[in-house]
């Protein structure tokens, strides 16, 4: 109990920044648009994030200009991908290695730097109940809106009419532009949206994780939110689990380090990768045998309305 | 009828696509409580004209009246809010979603959080009135074909719509599926609707419809009264004064079993079965016509017997060899031809020029090669021959195929497959969405290829094409052959259609 509280919590906390970027990248993907630029844009939300709680002290600032930061870095890909039709994979690297090299370029002067960022705040009564007070409610108000999010993307997917208008362009967007559905603008709408939950993630590293700013601190977590996307088949609850299982490994391996153990800290390190490429194999085998409905079947296609096929 | 403004009045439409007219100053209207036939071949631009309408796609010039308003188009929403909506060729629903879900897309007036139950007992109330039964809470890709048309057209009385485009909606239906259909439209003439009936076939244009207007090739030829023309007069209308020669199929002398499929079993792409233990043999010199219901697993059968779809049970043998799970490359080198219904997936790579197409068939023979690299020329040579021999129209070998219109693609593809000495040949749908011309070719050459000996399977949708062509008729109802006609000639139109409804031919012999 003494071991598993702290782990468990630290999961939860470490699962989080992924989770906002895989939600995003749920929602992007289930309007058809794949979004490959993911490790970029959580790069440069989390150094916007950093920059305006640095220099406004305020992470409220810092996490909503970051927000939209990573939406309009996104307007990019969906104007390539949407408007002009381009091939979205690779425009989502184009726009991971931009990513990376500009947050790396623009935050050397805030390397070293340290702010104030946010704390824990334990929600009164819920953070008394055994085991999952500690892990879930003894958190920052960051993790709490994530939960709040998760029920609410699963509600407005399978539940709203604009959450139908997103599936049905996703699926077929013939078929949805047929029904009067503007195909481009909904697309727009879920690119930028995502984007901006990818940079939210970003963000969450620097402000509410380590206050500080690091060169490339996501460490491929945008490539994890990506593979997680496929993790939880297209789904918000089932993606969630899988964040926190990744935020698991990784917490994980933190302590079996620090308990100095004669493991080489690089397997250690190799943990939440490994696991992510043998996931990733299970679910195509998976798919081998026809199970995977989840997948938006337009997926990473560019579409015109006049087209003729 | 009545002397107003008709529903909708289309005056001048004219559409290009790269250069091309699809239409050229086309006029066209519908009243209310009358169904207009729209007739013409596949590519006279029926589909677009109705596209035009439905605002998928915005004219390049002409103008569009409602009631005798001028209205302008810019989006389908648009069309659908002025009570214009349309049953599309492939239906336009999404398959993961269920049949509630289908109806209320694009729908604004449902509210922010959706209530299944009000729209689910609102679809039941509808489906009353008219007569269309569905189950609400169905996902689509678990209906039948004929049901996912009827939630196609129940789309459009829930939406309202005053206007009701049919494209091709009987293409996917057997005879008893097309007349209940036609009852329906008739109810919804009575209602008051504007039905638009498109299709390229007569009978069907005489049976239903009110007046009918002509297309060939992008122009308006005419619109009559359908009581006041016969059937030639609109046949004429419809393909111009062409000479459609008819079939000359000469005797032939059906020879020895070549080519056996025995209780093969296959999946098709989603990993359901699709194929339930058939069986069939290829002999010399005969044609065996396969009919069907698109969809019924004869895609799956012609990939299994050109080893392109494993078999899950079951044996091919060719010439008593047995050919089960053998590469593709043996099935080749045997002179096992396959005409692929996509002509520009399966058959032919459109981004490739001619002389290519020709060497992705061919790369490996000895005979277009110089030691490690192609024989462009040999390549060039052999292909120029047999462009002349099927007479393809192109501007040279060296143009993307994509760039040539159907019937050249389909006379390419027929080239490169019948060239040579073809001892089995498995053709798909050979002559569809080609005209009157071009289909006699088609035929023409496969009439040929038997006479050579050749054992051909041919698979088609078209009843007339299979009576005329076959030898032996067997019909395909999901996975299994409902039964083998040895005398195609002895069969009713009547009687293939409840083979292809699922009904085996061994129970017809009781009941009559």
């Amino acid at each position: 109990m003494d071991l598993l509280v702290p782990i468990l919590a630290a999961a939860v906390r470490s699962g989080t920044p992924i989770l906002y970027a895989t939600l995003g990248e749920i929602i992007t993907e289930k309007s058809g648009v794949m979004n490959l630029g993911i490790e970029g844009v959580m790069l440069v939300g989390a150094l916007t994030g950093f920059g305006v709680t640095y220099h406004s002290a305020s992470p409220w600032l810092g996490l909503a200009v970051a927000f939209g930061v990573g939406a309009a870095l996104c307007a990019i890909h969906a104007f390539l991908c949407v408007t002009l039709g381009v091939n979205q994979v690779v425009c989502g690297l184009a726009l991971t290695m931009f990513g990376t090299g500009a947050s790396s370029l623009v935050g050397r002067s805030l390397v070293g730097e340290t702010i104030e960022g946010m704390r824990a705040f334990p929600l009164p009564g819920l953070s008394e109940i055994p085991l999952l007070g500690p892990v879930l409610f003894n958190q920052d108000a960051m993790v709490y809106l994530s939960f709040g999010l998760v029920f609410l993307l699963w509600f407005f997917l399978l539940h709203t009419r604009p959450g139908l208008k997103l599936r049905a362009v996703g699926e077929s967007p013939i078929a949805a532009a047929a029904a009067g559905i503007s195909v481009p603008t909904v697309r727009w709408m879920a690119t930028l949206f995502g984007g901006g939950l990818a940079a939210l993630g970003g963000a969450y590293l620097s402000v509410v994780n380590s206050h500080m700013w690091v060169e490339q601190m996501t460490s491929g977590r945008g490539w994890i939110a990506v593979a997680l996307v496929i993790f939880g088949i297209w789904h918000p609850l089932r993606s969630a689990l899988g964040a926190y299982l990744f935020g698991g490994v990784g917490a994980l391996q933190l302590r079996v380090q620090a308990a100095g153990t004669s493991i080489p800290a690089p397997l250690l390190l190799m943990l939440p990768y490994v696991l992510t490429v043998v996931v990733l194999t299970g679910i195509s085998i998976r798919k081998g045998k026809g199970i995977l409905l989840g997948a938006p079947a337009a997926l990473g296609l560019p579409f015109h309305r006049e087209d003729r096929d | 009828m009545t002397t107003a403004s008709p529903l909708v009045d289309l005056r001048g439409i004219t559409k290009t696509f790269l250069g091309v007219a699809a239409n050229d100053s086309v006029d066209f209207d519908v009243r209310a409580g009358e169904v207009h036939a729209l007739l013409g071949e596949n590519g006279a631009g029926k589909s677009t004209l109705m596209n035009v309408l439905c605002g998928l796609y915005r004219p390049d010039e002409g103008r569009i009246f409602l009631s005798g308003e001028e209205v302008h188009f810019r989006t389908p929403r648009d069309a659908i809010a002025a009570g214009i909506d349309m049953v599309h060729q492939h239906f336009m629903l999404i398959p993961v979603q269920t049949v509630w879900e289908n109806m209320i897309l694009g729908q604004e007036d449902f509210g922010f959080i959706l209530s299944k139950s009000a729209i689910c007992r609102r679809i039941d109330e509808l489906a009353g009135q008219y007569g269309l039964h569905v189950d609400p809470e169905a996902p689509v890709w678990q209906l039948s074909i004929g049901e996912q048309q009827r939630v196609a057209i129940l789309r459009m009385l829930f939406r309202e719509a005053r206007v009701l485009v049919l494209d091709e909606p009987t293409a996917v239906l057997t005879p008893q599926e097309a007349r209940q259909l036609f009852s329906t439209l008739r109810r919804m003439r009575e209602e008051g609707h504007g039905v638009i009936f498109i299709s390229h076939k007569l009978d069907e244009v005489a049976e239903i419809s009110d007046r009918v207007t002509i297309l060939r090739k992008g122009r308006k030829v005419g619109t009559v009264k359908t009581s006041g023309v016969g059937p030639e007069e609109l046949a004429e209308m419809m393909i111009g004064s062409r000479v459609v020669p008819a079939v000359n199929k000469r005797a032939g002398g059906a020879g020895e079993a070549v080519f056996q499929a025995r209780n093969i079993s296959v999946l098709n792409d989603k990993d359901l079965q699709a194929l339930h233990g058939l069986s069939l043999e290829l002999r010399r010199g005969e044609i065996l016509g396969l009919a069907g219901v698109d969809g019924n697993g004869q895609t799956e059968l012609c990939e299994a017997l050109v080893g392109l779809r494993p078999l899950v049970e079951g044996s091919l043998a060719f010439d008593g060899r047995e050919m089960t799970g053998a590469p593709v490359r043996d099935f080749l080198s045997r002179d096992v031809r396959y005409i692929p219904a996509d002509r520009r997936g399966t058959g032919l790579v459109p981004t490739m020029n001619l002389r290519e197409n020709y060497a992705l068939r061919h790369y490996w023979r000895d005979a277009f090669r110089k030691g490690p690299f192609m024989n462009w020329e040999a390549i060039a040579g052999q292909t120029g021959r047999i462009v002349e021999r099927f007479d393809v129209v192109t501007p040279s070998l060296g143009v993307p195929v994509r760039m040539l219109s159907g019937g050249n693609l389909q006379k390419l593809m027929l080239a490169r497959e019948l060239d040579g000495d073809p001892r089995v040949v498995i053709a798909m749908q050979p002559t569809w969405g080609l005209d009157v011309g071009a289909t006699a070719f088609v035929r023409e050459r496969l009439l040929d290829v038997r006479e050579k000996g050749a054992a051909i399977l041919l698979v088609s949708e078209d009843l007339e094409e299979l009576l005329a062509l076959s030898d032996r008729l067997a019909v395909i109802h999901k996975g299994r052959i409902m039964g083998l006609l040895d005398d195609p000639r002895l069969a009713t139109e009547e009687m293939l259609g409840l083979m292809m409804a699922g009904k085996p031919l061994a129970s017809f012999g009781e009941g009559a």
